[in-house]
C-alpha cells in the first residue's frame, strides 16, 4: 500500500490500464446484462435476428415463468369475457389461459430451505471443528485435514453413485433432509478450513485470559473467541450457501421433483412448442441476482473463499 | 501469505494451551467438537468411497435391484482401460484442461498486472469482472447456448459484426471443430477472475523495497518483470492452476449444459461419460471402476503437483 | 342446471364416502409438451367426479427419460401416476417398478382387444407379445411429416420442380423423392425469406437422432434382430440396406437441414416449422393439431403425410407414444388405479381426442367420422399402420445410448462410415445382452 515514488504507475500506465480492464469488465458482464435484458423482452423480440438492443419491455417472460398456461379455443375465450389484470391480458393476446402457478417457486424455495439449512449445519459444524483443530493437539490432525479437503478433489459424479443407493436404502432420494446433508457434507471441507484460518488469527491470549478469569473452556469458546470469528463465520456462511445454490450435479441426480432445487429445473423451462428464452432469463435472473449482491458484499473476503483460506489477503 | 494446503494445519496452529481448568477438559471437548465432522464425512464420504471400490469389482447395476450380483474381479478396470471411447473422453478432457488453464492464466495474470498499475475505479472494475464466477454454472451455461444460436444468439452477431462474416454460417455448440472451443470460451469467460484474484494477491504481496533495490541497480523494467514479478507470483499461480484443475478435471454441470457432449462425443469430458454409464446406462459396477480411476487420477495429479509446488515455493 | 351439480358432487361425495376412499393428491408423471395441458383440460372432470385432486409433474423430453427413469430406479415417492415412454415397459415391469394391471383390468371389464393393437404390443406388453399388462394404452404417436401445402401448390414452383425432376411437387412417395424436393427447397427465397429443405432429428443428449434414423431405417431393411433367432444381430443391424439408410439420412442432414440444428428434436422440429423456416418437417404427430391451429401456419398452409417408402417399397414408421402406469413404488396405488378406470372409459377416450390427445381407443379411431374430423386424421390412422418399435428391454438406456453415439458421430460428427457405425452398434448391443446373460 506504502508505495513509494519509483514503484508508482506513471499517470499514462495508469489510463491504459484501466482503459484495458473496462473494456474486459464490459465484454465480460455483457452475457449477465444478456441475460437480464432478455427477462424483460417478448418471445418474439428475443428471437428477433439481428439480435435487438432497444425494445420494448415486457413482464411476458416473468408472467410465464411464474404460471402454467393452456391454449383455448375461441369461443371458449370469447365467453370468458374481459380479462381483469394484467397478467391476464398478456396471456389472452395467443389465445391462453392461465391455468395455474408453475413450479418455479416450489423449486426456489427448495433452493432456499436446502441452501439455508446446509449452511447453517455446516457453518456450526466447521466452526467447532475448526476451533478444536485450531486449538487442540487432535491425534492425526493432518491427515485429517488433508482428508477433510480431499472429499472436494472427487468428481460429484463418482461421489453420487454410492450416495444413490444409499439414498434409495434410507428413503432419502429427492428429500430436503438428503440434500442438506449431502451439501453440509460437501461444504464442511470448506467451512473446517476457512474457519480454522480465521480462527488461528484469534490471538490464544484472548482465552487465557479467560480462563484465568474463571471461565470454562467452552465459555471462553462461546463469549471470547466467536465473538472474535464472527466476520469470518458470515463469510464463510455465504460462501457455503453460494456453493448450495449454485450446484447442479448433485442436485440433477439425486433429486427428481419434491426436493428439485433451481439449478436443474430453470433450464428445462419450456414454452408451448420451442424454448421460451424470455422465461428461462426471468428465472435465471431472480435466480442469480441473490449471488451478484452477495458477491458484492464479499468482495473483501473473496479470495480467502475460493482458494480455501491458502491465500489470506 | 500463501502455503501449500496439506502444511498449513501443521504449521499454522498456535501453540497448545496447557490450561486446563473446570468444565469439560480440553480433550473431550476437542473430541466432541470434532467427533460430528468425522462422523458426517465418515458417512457420506468414507464410507460410499469403500462402498464404490466394492461395487466396482462387480457387475451390479442399481436399475436392476433384484438380479443377482456376480463378483467379477478386476474385470470392469480391463475393460475401461481398453476401451477407445474411454480414451477419447480423457483427451477431450486434456484438451478443455490445458487450453483453459493456458488461456485463463494468461487473461488472468494479464488482469491482475494491469488492475494493480492502481488507476481510479479499479476495485470497481475487480468487483464487476469477478461476478461471472459466483453464479451457477448450470444456469449460466444453459443460457450460453442461447448467446451461441446461430443467427439470433448474441456472441454470433457480435462475430459476425466485427469479421463481416454471416451470423448463420457457424454454429459454436454444434460443429464439431468449433464446439471443444466453444466450452473453453464460456469456461474461460467464468474463471478468469479466479486466476485474476490470486494473481493479484501475489502482485500486492511483492514489496516495493525489492522493486527499488532493482531500480538502483538500474535493471531495466522488462528485467524487473522478469527476475522479480514472475517469480515473486509463481507460487501463488501455481496455487491458482491446482484449483482450476481440479475443478476442471471434474468438470459436469456447465459443459453437460452447453453441449451435453456432442456433437458426436466431440466434448464430452470423462465426468458426462461417467454420467452416461452410471446413471443412464446403469452400469453400476463399471462406472464404480471407472469412479475410483478417476479419483486415483487426480489425487495422484494433485499430489505430485503439490510436491512441485512447494519445491518452487521452498527456492 | 346449478342444483343438478350440487346433485351429483354430494353423489359422487356419497359413493367416494361408502367405498371408504378418501380423497387423495395424486401426482401424474409424464413429459412437458401439448398433450400433457390437453389432460389437465381431461382431467378437471375427474377431479369433479372423484374428490381427488391431480397434481402433475411434466418434464421436457430431452430430461424426460433422464429424470423419470432415475426416479423409478431411486424409488422416490413424486409419482403415483407414470405416463412413461414405450421403451420403459421391459425394464419398469422386471423391475416391478409398475404394477401389474392383469386383475384390475379383468375386474373392471377393460379390454385390452379395445385398443389399437400395435399401441397394446407397443406401451402395455411385457414380454412383448405375451398378455402380461403394465400399462393401459394412454397417448398412441408415431413419426410422420409435415409439409408446407401453401409452398407445395404455387404454380411457378410446381413447374420448376417437374421441369427439374420430371415429375409432380407433392407429398413424396418415397425417401429419394423426400429428399430431391428437400435439395429443390433448400436455401429457395420464399416470400423475401431463406427456407430450407427439411427437419429432421439429431438430437444427442436423449433419443432424438435414434428415434429419427431408426425412423428412416427401417424402410431401408433394417432390422433389430434375425426374427428366427433372438439377439441375432449381425447382418440385420448393419445390413446393406441399413447402411444405405444410415447414408441416406447422413446426406439428408447434410444437404437440406437449416444451419445449427445439429442438436434439435421436437420443440426445434416445431419451432423451425412454425416460423415458415423448413418446407418438410419430420415429428411426431402430437405437434400436428398445433400446426392445424396455428396463427402462421395453420389450416389449408400445411400438410401431414406418412413416412414415405424405402427403395424397396418397404414402409415403416417409428412408433412414439406412451401407456399409463401406476408406480408400486406410490402409496396411492388404489386411488391411481381409480384413475385409469377413469381414463379408459370410451366417452372419456373420445373427448381425449377433441382436445388434441391421441387416443388409442378402437372405438374412437374406428368411428366412422375419424378420417375426416380433423386434416390429419387419415395421415395419423395410415401412419399407426407401419409402426415398429426400438427395443424396449430392461436394457433399453444402454441400447439407446450406443445408438445414440453411434449415429451422432457418423451423421452430424462426419466421422467414420455408416458401415463401421452399424458394425460398432451390433458390438455394442451385443455387449449389452452379453452382460444381460442373453446371449
Amino acid at each position: 500500500m506504502s508505495a513509494v515514488s519509483v514503484t508508482v504507475p506513471s499517470r499514462r500506465q495508469k489510463w491504459i490500464a484501466g482503459t484495458v480492464v473496462i473494456i474486459y469488465a464490459l465484454v465480460t458482464i455483457m452475457p449477465l446484462l444478456w441475460i437480464i435484458a432478455t427477462g424483460f423482452k417478448t418471445p418474439s423480440d428475443a428471437i428477433s435476428y439481428p439480435p435487438k438492443v432497444i425494445f420494448q419491455p415486457s413482464l411476458e417472460g416473468y408472467v410465464n415463468l411464474f404460471t402454467t398456461r393452456s391454449r383455448v379455443a375461441p369461443d371458449t375465450l370469447a365467453a370468458l369475457g374481459e380479462p381483469t389484470t394484467w397478467y391476464d391480458r398478456i396471456v389472452r393476446q395467443y389465445d391462453m389461459v392461465i391455468t395455474g402457478p408453475s413450479r418455479y417457486g416450489a423449486r426456489f424455495l427448495n433452493s432456499v430451505i436446502i441452501g439455508f439449512g446446509s449452511t447453517f449445519l455446516s457453518v456450526f459444524l466447521g466452526t467447532i471443528a475448526a476451533y478444536a483443530f485450531s486449538r487442540f493437539k487432535v491425534p492425526l490432525k493432518d491427515d485429517l485435514m488433508f482428508f477433510v479437503l480431499s472429499t472436494r478433489m472427487m468428481p460429484p459424479i463418482a461421489v453420487a453413485i454410492p450416495i444413490f443407493l444409499m439414498y434409495r436404502q434410507l428413503g432419502l432420494s429427492d428429500t430436503h433432509l438428503g440434500m442438506i446433508l449431502l451439501y453440509t457434507a460437501v461444504n464442511l471441507s470448506l467451512s473446517v478450513w476457512l474457519l480454522k484460518g480465521f480462527i488461528d488469527e484469534i490471538p490464544v491470549e484472548y482465552e487465557e485470559a479467560a480462563l484465568i478469569d474463571g471461565y470454562t473452556r467452552f465459555q471462553a469458546f462461546v463469549k471470547v473467541v466467536l465473538p472474535q470469528a464472527a466476520t469470518g463465520i458470515a463469510s464463510t456462511a455465504i460462501f457455503c450457501l453460494i456453493f448450495a445454490w449454485n450446484e447442479y450435479a448433485f442436485a440433477v441426480l439425486l433429486t427428481s421433483g419434491i426436493a428439485q432445487t433451481a439449478p436443474p429445473f430453470i433450464p428445462t423451462i419450456i414454452g408451448t412448442g420451442g424454448k421460451d428464452w424470455p422465461a428461462v432469463a426471468a428465472g435465471a435472473t431472480l435466480f442469480l441476482l441473490p449471488v451478484m449482491v452477495f458477491t458484492i458484499l464479499l468482495r473483501r473476503h473473496l479470495l480467502r473463499g475460493i482458494t480455501f483460506g491458502a491465500v489470506r489477503k | 501469505m500463501s502455503e501449500p494446503l496439506s502444511q498449513r494445519a501443521a504449521t499454522a496452529t498456535p501453540p497448545v494451551l496447557a490450561h486446563r481448568i473446570r468444565g469439560l477438559s480440553d480433550r473431550a471437548i476437542a473430541w466432541i467438537f470434532v467427533a460430528p465432522t468425522i462422523a458426517l464425512l465418515l458417512a457420506v464420504n468414507i464410507f460410499p468411497l469403500i462402498w464404490t471400490i466394492r461395487l466396482s469389482l462387480t457387475n451390479y447395476r442399481s436399475n436392476r435391484p433384484n438380479a443377482p450380483v456376480k463378483w467379477v474381479g478386476l474385470e470392469n478396470y480391463q475393460k475401461i482401460l481398453h476401451d477407445p471411447d474411454i480414451w477419447n473422453t480423457f483427451q477431450v478432457t486434456a484438451h478443455f484442461l490445458i487450453w483453459t488453464l493456458v488461456l485463463q492464466v494468461l487473461l488472468g495474470f494479464g488482469l491482475a498486472y494491469l488492475i494493480n498499475k492502481k488507476f481510479r475505479g479499479n476495485d470497481l472494475w475487480t468487483t464487476i469482472i469477478v461476478l461471472p464466477m459466483m453464479l451457477s454454472p448450470a444456469v449460466v451455461g444453459n443460457f450460453w447456448t442461447f448467446l451461441y444460436q446461430p443467427q439470433i444468439g448474441l456472441f454470433n452477431y457480435v462475430i459476425a459484426f466485427f469479421t463481416g462474416a454471416d451470423p448463420s454460417s457457424f454454429s459454436m455448440i454444434g460443429d464439431v471443430g468449433l464446439a471443444p472451443w466453444a466450452i473453453v470460451i464460456v469456461d474461460t469467460w467464468m474463471w478468469t477472475p479466479f486466476v485474476m484474484l490470486i494473481c493479484l494477491a501475489g502482485l500486492r504481496s511483492i514489496p516495493p523495497s525489492i522493486y527499488e533495490a532493482a531500480e538502483c541497480d538500474r535493471a531495466s523494467k522488462w528485467r524487473q518483470f522478469w527476475t522479480i514479478t514472475l517469480p515473486m507470483v509463481l507460487p501463488f499461480l501455481m496455487l491458482a492452476v491446482l484449483f482450476r484443475g481440479i475443478e476442471n478435471f471434474k468438470m459436469f454441470d456447465l459443459v453437460v449444459q452447453l453441449t451435453g457432449g456432442g456433437p458426436g462425443s466431440t466434448t464430452e469430458l470423462t465426468s458426462i461419460n461417467l454420467k452416461r454409464e452410471a446413471f443412464e446406462k446403469w452400469r453400476t459396477g463399471y462406472a464404480s471402476a471407472y469412479a475410483v480411476i478417476l479419483f486415483v487420477t487426480v489425487f495422484g495429479l494433485a499430489s505430485i503437483y503439490v510436491k512441485a509446488l512447494n519445491k518452487v515455493k521452498d527456492r | 342446471m346449478k342444483s343438478k351439480l350440487l346433485f351429483s358432487a354430494a353423489a359422487a361425495a356419497f359413493v367416494a364416502g361408502a367405498t371408504g376412499a378418501k380423497a387423495e393428491d395424486l401426482t401424474l408423471c409424464w413429459a412437458a409438451w401439448d398433450p400433457a395441458n390437453a389432460l389437465i383440460e381431461l382431467s378437471k372432470e375427474y377431479e369433479a367426479q372423484s374428490g381427488n385432486t391431480m397434481h402433475y409433474e411434466f418434464v421436457p423430453w430431452t430430461s424426460f427419460a433422464d429424470r423419470m427413469l432415475n426416479e423409478l430406479n431411486s424409488g422416490g415417492h413424486l409419482c403415483d401416476l407414470m405416463i412413461g415412454d414405450s421403451q420403459w415397459i421391459g425394464g419398469a415391469a422386471e423391475n416391478g417398478q409398475y404394477i401389474k394391471l392383469n386383475d384390475f383390468f379383468d375386474a373392471n371389464g377393460i379390454k385390452m382387444d379395445d385398443f389399437i393393437p400395435a399401441t397394446v404390443v407397443g406401451y402395455a406388453e411385457w414380454p412383448k407379445n405375451t398378455p402380461n399388462y403394465y400399462a393401459l394404452p394412454a397417448f398412441a404417436d408415431v413419426v410422420g411429416w409435415t409439409y408446407r401445402k401453401d409452398w407445395f401448390a404455387r404454380p411457378e414452383l410446381q413447374a420448376e420442380f417437374k421441369a427439374k425432376y420430371g415429375y409432380d411437387l407433392a407429398p413424396p412417395a418415397t425417401f429419394a423423392q423426400l429428399k430431391d424436393i428437400a435439395e429443390f427447397f433448400q436455401g429457395r427465397e420464399i416470400d423475401g425469406k431463406k427456407v430450407y429443405g427439411a427437419y429432421i432429428y439429431t438430437e444427442r443428449g436423449s433419443e432424438g437422432i435414434t428415434m429419427g434414423a431408426m425412423d428412416v431405417l427401417y424402410s431401408y431393411g433394417f432390422k433389430y434382430q434375425n426374427p428366427d433367432k433372438p439377439y441375432d444381430m449381425e447382418g440385420f443391424v448393419n445390413s446393406p440396406g441399413a447402411i444405405a439408410g444410415l447414408e441416406y439420412y447422413k446426406a439428408l442432414y447434410d444437404c437440406c437441414t437449416a444451419p445449427g440444428m445439429s442438436n434439435a428434436y421436437m420443440g426445434e422440429g416445431v419451432d423451425a416449422f412454425k416460423s415458415g423456416q423448413v418446407a418438410m418437417q419430420m415429428n411426431f404427430t402430437f405437434t400436428w393439431p398445433g400446426f392445424n391451429t396455428d396463427p402462421n401456419v395453420g389450416g389449408d398452409k400445411t400438410g401431414y403425410f406418412p413416412n414415405p417408402a424405402g427403395p424397396d417399397g418397404e414402409q415403416f414408421a417409428q412408433l412414439g407414444g406412451q401407456g399409463i402406469s401406476v408406480v408400486a413404488a406410490s402409496s396411492k396405488q388404489a386411488a391411481a388405479l381409480d384413475y385409469i378406470k377413469w381414463f379408459a372409459q370410451p366417452s372419456v377416450q373420445a373427448k381425449w381426442w377433441q382436445l388434441g390427445g391421441y387416443s388409442a381407443l378402437k372405438s374412437v379411431v374406428d368411428a366412422p367420422d375419424f378420417a375426416t374430423s380433423q386434416p390429419y386424421a387419415q395421415a395419423f390412422l395410415d401412419s399407426m399402420a407401419i409402426v415398429k418399435d426400438f427395443w424396449a428391454e430392461p436394457s433399453y438406456a444402454a441400447l439407446l445410448q450406443a445408438s445414440q453415439k453411434r449415429f451422432h458421430d457418423y451423421v452430424v460428427a462426419g466421422q467414420g462410415t455408416a458401415k463401421e457405425a452399424l458394425d460398432g452398434l451390433v458390438a455394442d448391443w451385443t455387449e449389452v445382452f452379453k452382460e444381460d446373460g442373453k446371449l
